[in-house]
Formats: structure tokens, sequence, C-alpha cells
């Protein structure tokens, strides 16, 4: 077990090596591609900043601070994406018969439906939204230190692997039910359109839902609120933005728990 | 004519078979529906009135959105996605010597998938967002049968627009980057990001007369009573660009079998 | 040492149904007490027909698929709950479906094979090289996969199987839709790396000339249940499939009257007469002879297709 957890990064390297050598086969079409899904993210901040032709404030956030939000909502959720995206491509493979083929290699079937197809030309939506960040921070006044600035490196690794738990979450569910790809894409891309914004704005019972049933609101609201100096919501302490880590190491737990019951289940129904 | 009729038929029956597929596409719009409209009830707070849309027509636009995006095909649909393989894999050489129009059966596909999602990813959101908010709906006869026309114009639209860009296989051997450039510009001016009345100045006016305002904005103008020029110049401004997009279609096509035709592929 | 082992296998599955609005669960014997063993270097073809059973048992060998019970052992260990450690050890082939890389050249396919199997680069070098030149993959390791035809993908398939020496080698259907002429290349190949690796291999097919060419040993399964295992000649022999006489006649005559036999076929001067395989033929040839004016006469052994036929015909008990 402790060897195969060992093992892993090493093997998911490899086998997204593959791919990314023979996207950059062709680097023209791999720069077009990469700047098109740059393009393509960034929408939603043109949407923001259309918004903002018209106002000043949007639920008490200037310009500046929506474009932190939505940079490190992009950002997580470009991260996990680009890591574990392919994984939602699960209930297809069980349709068709290739996750077989992943269960009779040596190589554990997560690693593999995860790297499989891997593509390169998803860096574009971490790419824009690291744009969109130094953009926010060059209008930003933050008092920075070495502490926020750890604060930040390592609530952004917290938010992506609490994207890439959901991921997961999602695929173990097209275990039950094959055709259910879309279903994850609520609390994925839907969760990163919500945390783009300042989550009061939706709420006390969205924020309630989002900090403790599906915890979307440690992804980069608390951290982000942990930042700006705000105060955060429901009456919570403004230390809650330095829990994401936890919060993310429970996602990991509860995904796994996910993974391994479907991949249980599919191994004894085959189907 | 028979035939197109049976080819949208069987397309439809295709489309219903795939239940948990759709029931999971209208739970993820109706969730979007439900964050779209946290949204846009902050903004229309913020700046009562915001392009001529009160809070009430902003919500309304928010589930009429999430009900014709998949009908509509705004990000494009499976069918003209299977059109563009085919062409690329070169099987539509079996296609072109039907004795049927290419335009016309594909057409006739698409239309058979977009009636199915339209009853149900569009009806099940739109349903949600009726009964949890309070939704704007045509008052009169005449509005719905001018919002039946107006929906099925903008399929025709969006239909000719991912026809032309499947056909450009025909020509360019990587279609991605094509691909993709039209789904930005449909996301862009569609009013998939926000509605093309809040896009302010010359952007807003540039939207406002692209196809893909045909497609999305424009037919949820019609049910709001919100066109600029009244619904019969919303109606023709469609009609307009189906015109020149099927005439496009056409002469893509033409050109197309004779390529394939006398140089064999 | 046996290197395959089954004690009592069963795996059943809940098949939901649906009529109106009525769902129904019934439970499916897909395998139901199979029990067998496999010597090193065996090749055994294991045939029935549609939904006998044969998937769900290599399934099960190759620890994709938990028996509901009895046990299994492949080269010494449980194969589902060593599923990773075993999957070194056997190699697999899927006809209907590739276990390459769609989208990529040939070449990677197998290059990242090499990694995954921990294959020392010498050792790779020397395999591939062997493959290539055996299976003529030569011109095809820069093509993606998706363009190769179906014939040059299993042979890509069938290389990518084997790369990592394993001992055991399941092909579920590997010739199904060839050419003759791919066919009888694949079969010499496999031919050729049993007898030079005794590995072991398990050979689902419905082509019968696979069975003739490759196996020593074939073993039948119907409804989950075996109904046969021994040599291919003890299978032809075990049926009570009738035999052919075929007579030719010096003229065109109405069906020949002949005790012990029954005419099946005329067609012009010759005829086709059945009977029985526990009655001598000799009895029936004197009979003819005395009678007809016979020109020639020639006994045809049952097929295998007509024992098989025979085999999963319904019987009482089933």
């Amino acid at each position: 077990m402790v060897e195969r957890v060992l093992r892993a990064p090493s093997q998911y390297w490899m086998l997204i090596m593959m791919w990314i050598r023979s996207s950059m086969a062709y680097p023209a079409s791999f720069v077009l591609m990469l700047f098109s899904s740059m393009v393509l993210t960034v929408m939603d901040f043109v949407a923001i900043v259309l918004m903002f032709s018209h106002i000043s404030s949007f639920g008490g956030f200037s310009l500046a601070e929506m474009a932190l939000l939505y940079a490190t909502a992009s950002m997580t959720l470009g991260i996990a994406d680009l890591l574990t995206g392919s994984i939602e491509r699960v209930g297809e493979r069980i349709r068709t018969g290739t996750f077989d083929v992943y269960l009779i290699r040596p190589v554990p079937a997560f690693l593999q439906t995860t790297a499989d197809g891997f593509a390169l030309r998803r860096l574009g939506r971490p790419l824009q939204a690291l744009v969109v960040m130094v953009f926010a921070f060059s209008r930003l006044d933050v008092d920075w230190t070495v502490a926020r600035g750890i604060v930040l490196v390592v609530s952004m690794i917290a938010g992506s692997v609490i994207f890439g738990a959901i991921f997961v979450l999602g695929a173990a569910f097209q275990f039950l039910a094959v055709d259910s790809a879309e279903l994850a894409n609520s609390f994925t891309y839907g969760g990163q359109t919500m945390t783009q914004y300042p989550l009061t704005v939706f709420g006390k019972e969205i924020v309630r839902a989002v900090t403790f049933v599906v915890p979307l609101a440690f992804v980069n609201y608390y951290p982000v609120l942990y930042l700006l100096d705000k105060p955060a919501p429901l009456g919570l302490p403004s230390w809650i933005g330095l829990l994401s880590p936890l919060v993310a190491v429970v996602m990991v737990a509860l995904a796994s728990l996910a993974w391994r019951g479907g991949l249980r289940r599919y191994r004894s129904t085959g189907s | 004519m028979g035939v197109y009729w049976a080819i949208a038929v069987r397309s439809f029956r295709r489309f219903s078979t795939y239940r948990i597929a759709t029931a999971s596409g209208a739970f993820t719009n109706t969730v979007f529906g439900f964050i779209l409209c946290g949204i846009y009830l902050t903004l229309w707070h913020e700046r009562p009135g915001l392009g001529g849309y009160d809070a009430s027509d902003a919500l309304t636009f928010v589930w009429l959105q999430q009900g014709l995006l998949m009908p509509v095909g705004i990000w494009g649909a499976t069918t003209t996605g299977e059109l563009g393989e085919r062409v690329r894999s070169g099987e539509i050489a079996v296609d072109l010597y039907r004795p049927t129009h290419l335009l016309l059966w594909w057409l006739s596909v698409d239309l058979g998938r977009a009636m199915f999602q339209l009853v149900v990813r569009g009806g099940a959101p739109l349903l949600v967002g009726a009964f949890v908010f309070d939704l704007k709906f045509p008052s009169s006869p005449l509005t719905w049968l001018a919002v039946a026309a107006g929906v099925f114009l903008a399929i025709l639209v969006s239909f000719g627009i991912r026809y032309l860009v499947a056909l450009s296989g025909f020509w360019i051997t990587d279609t991605r980057g094509m691909e993709q450039l039209a789904l930005v510009l449909s996301t862009f001016f569609s009013g998939m990001i926000l509605p093309l009345v809040v896009f302010p100045g010359a952007i807003g006016d540039i939207a406002r007369a692209t196809p893909w305002a045909a497609t999305m904005q424009v037919p949820i103008d019609i049910w709001l009573g919100r066109n600029p020029g009244g619904t019969g110049s919303a109606l023709l401004f469609q009609l307009g660009w189906i015109v020149v997009l099927l005439l496009g279609a056409q002469l893509v096509t033409s050109v197309a079998t004779r390529k394939v035709v006398i140089q064999g592929g | 040492m046996a290197v395959i082992e089954l004690t009592d296998v069963a795996r059943a599955f809940t098949v939901t149904s649906r009529t109106g609005l009525r769902r129904t669960r019934r439970e499916v014997r897909a395998v139901d007490g199979l029990s067998f063993s496999v010597e090193p270097g065996e090749v055994m073809g294991y045939i029935g027909p549609n939904g006998a059973g044969k998937s769900t048992t290599i399934k099960m060998l190759t620890g994709i698929l938990v028996p509901s019970s009895g046990t299994i052992r492949v080269a010494g260990v449980d194969p589902s709950r060593h599923r990773l450690k075993l999957a070194k050890r056997i190699g697999v082939v899927f006809g209907q479906r590739t276990t390459l890389w769609w989208d990529l050249p040939l070449k990677d396919s197998f290059a990242v094979l090499q990694k995954m199997y921990d294959v020392p680069p010498a050792r790779h070098r020397e395999n591939l090289a062997t493959f290539v030149e055996l299976l003529d993959l030569g011109d095809l390791l820069d093509v993606p996969v998706r363009q190769l035809s179906l014939g040059q993908r299993m042979r890509g398939d069938i290389a990518a199987a084997l790369l990592h020496d394993p001992e055991i080698v399941y092909l579920d259907e590997p010739t199904i839709g060839l050419d003759v002429i791919s066919k009888a290349r694949l079969r010499e190949f496999l031919a050729q790396i049993n007898a030079d690796r005794r590995t072991t291999i398990i050979l689902t097919t419905h082509d019968l000339d696979d069975i003739e060419a490759l196996c020593t040993r074939v073993m039948v399964i119907d409804h989950g249940h075996q109904i046969f295992d021994g040599t291919l000649d003890g299978l032809k022999s075990s049926q009570s499939a009738p035999r052919t006489l075929v007579v030719d006649l010096a003229t065109s005559l109405p069906p020949i009257e002949v005790v012990g036999a029954t005419v099946t076929k005329v067609d012009g001067p010759r005829q086709h007469l059945t009977f029985p395989p526990t009655t001598s033929a000799a009895p029936l040839l004197a009979q003819i002879a005395a009678n007809y004016p016979l020109v020639d006469l020639s006994v045809a052994e049952p097929t295998i297709e007509s024992v098989i036929t025979q085999l999963y015909a319904p019987r009482p008990s089933a």
C-alpha cells in the first residue's frame, strides 16, 4: 500500500509525459489551442469587467477584489481540471469497455483514468487566472508578509485539491450511473462560477451549504477574505481562511473512499 | 419531404434514449440557473433598470438562457459534431452519394435533437426556476407564437453556423482551431456570459448585430417583449441571418460535393 | 504445478429487467461451479456460444472481476486480490477493443508499456525487434493506432500483450474480423511464441480453425457449466454426430435405398447419405455396390462445427 502511494507520482508523470510529447508534435497547433483555451476561460472575467462598466462595487467587492476572487477560483479549478479532469470520462470508458483495459495493467486504474487523454492545453485556464491575479495584486493594497505569501500558495494548492476531490467524487458516482458525467459539472464548473463571486450574495443558506456540506467556500473565498482583512460571514472567525488544507485532506479521504467503493462495485458486477 | 420528417423523428427518439445523461444535464442547467440568479439579483440591485431590464427580466433571462443553451447548441451539438467527424474521416462521401440533400439531411437530424432537448433540457430548468422565482411569461397567444418562431429561427441560425464549421474540414486538416474560434465567438456574442443589453457602447452594438445574438439574446427578448425595434424586426433580423447562412451553407455543400465526387475526396 | 487453477468458481449477476413500470430482479449465474486447471505451456481453446460465460471467466482469471464463490489461483496467487502484481505476469488481448492508445503512434504505445511493466530496456528492444519481424510491424510503428486496419491493429495488440514476457496470455477472439492471410500469420506467430517461450495461452474464439491450428486442449462451456474438456480429437469422437457417405453413381437415379443409411441430398449422379457413427461403413458399401452402378465413394468425418452444434443443442437435462 505504502509502496503503491510512493510510486504513484512517477507513474502518473510517465503517463502524462506521453500525452505531452504527443501534443508537442505539432507546436503551432498546440500554441493555438493553448491560446484559445485562455481566451475561452477568461470570458467569465470579461463578464465581470463588463458589469463594472455599470457598477463600482459588487456585494461590497471592488473590481480588483473581484479580480482576486475570480483568479483564485479559476486557478484552482484550472489546476484540478488539468490534473484530474480526464477522470470525468470514466463512464464513457466503462460503456465502451476500455476501463477493463486499465484493470489488466500493473498501474492503479485511478492513475490511468486521470492521466489518460491528459491535455496540456488545459493549462490555458490557470495561465489566464495567473494574469488576472497579477492584475489584481497590482491594484490591491495587500500588506505582504512571508506568512501571507505562504497562506496564498498553500490555499491555492488546497483549493485545487478540493476541486480535484470533487472531480473524483463525480467520477465515482459514474460507477452507479455511467451516463451521469454532466452531473459533476454542477459542482466543478458550477462551483467555480459561484466562487468567483462574494458568496454572501447568494444568501446565508448557500454560504452555510458551501461551508459545511460541499466545502467550496474553502477553495478560495475564506482564504481571500483573510488576505484582504475582510470579516468572515455567519460570525465565523477570520482564521477560518487558514483551514483550507484541513478541508482538502477530508475531501481527499472522502473521494478516495468513494472511488474505492465504486471500483469495488464495478469489479463485482462487471458493469 | 417525408424522408426528412422520418430522419428528424428518428433523431428525436435517439436523443430520448439518453435518459440519465439528459437528467444530469438538466440538473446542471438548474444549478447554474440558481447561481446566475444570485449574481444577477446583486447586479440589478446595484443598478436597477440596467440595460432596460428590471430584476424580473434578468431572472427570466437566466432560466431561458439555461433552457436554450443545449437545444440551440450554443457550445456545439452532438449532431453537427458527428458531421464534422464524418468530414474528417472521409465517411461523408457515403452521405454525398445518397439521393437526399446533405444540408437538409443534417438539418433534420439537428432539428430532431433540438426538439427533444427543448422539451426536457429547456422545460425542466424553466419549471424549477418559475417555481422558485417570480418569472415573466408571455401574456398573449400572439407572443407565444412569436416566441415559438423565434426559438425555431434561433436553432436554424445556430445550425447554419455549426454546419459551416463542420464542413470547413473539407479544406482545413485540423479543424480544432476553427471549432475553438466558433466556441469563443458563440459564448461571447450570444449572451451566454452576460445579457447583451448589459454590454456597453460599441461592443454592445456590434454584439447585437452578430448572428450569435440571433441564437439566444433575440429569442429571449421576444419572450420578454424587450426587442429594441419590436418583435417583428427581431424575427426579420433572425431571418436575414438565416438567409445568409443557409445560402452560404448551400454554396459550401455544392463546392464540397464537387470536390468529393470529382477528385474523390 | 498448474499455472491456472479454478475450484468450484461461480459468478452471479443481478439482472434488473423492466416491463412497463414493474421492475423485476433475478439472479443470473454467468459461471456456475467451474473447476479446471491448466499446466504451463498448454494452449487451451475456450469455446462456447455467446453468453456462455467465457468473458466472465477471463475477467475473473485476470482479476478484473471478483468471483462470487470458489477459489482461483493464477501463477500461485488470487487474481482479484493481487491484480496489480499479477498484471506483470499476464498478457491480455481483447479482440473487440484495443489496449493500445488510440491517438498515439504504435511505437509510443510500446514505449509506455515498457515503462509501465518495468521491462529492462535491453529485453524490451530484443522483444520489440522479434515481434516487429515476426508480425511485420516495421511500417506501422509511426502510424497512429486509429489509422490502422483491424488486422494491423490486432498484430499491434498481440505484440503489446507479449512485450513484458508474460507467463500466461489470454486472447479473447483474436482473429475476429481478420482476413484469411492475417489469421494464418497470427496463428503461426502464436504457435511459435508458445514453442519458444512455453507461454501458456488461453484462447476464446468462434473460429474453430484457430482451435485446429493451435490448441492441444479444448474446453467447451455453456450456461456457465463445463460440458467438455479434452483434446480436439476427443471432442470429435465424444459426440454422436452422424457421418456422411458420398456416393458417385454411373447415372442419375432417384434416392437409392440402403438399409442403415438415409439419403439427404441428390446432386445428379452424386448422392449424400448419412449414417450413425456406431455403424461401420463397410456393410453399407457392400450393399450399394451390389445393388447400384457404383463409380466412386468417400466417407466424410463430422466437421468440428457439427460436433459443437450438437454440444450446444439444448439437452433434456439443461
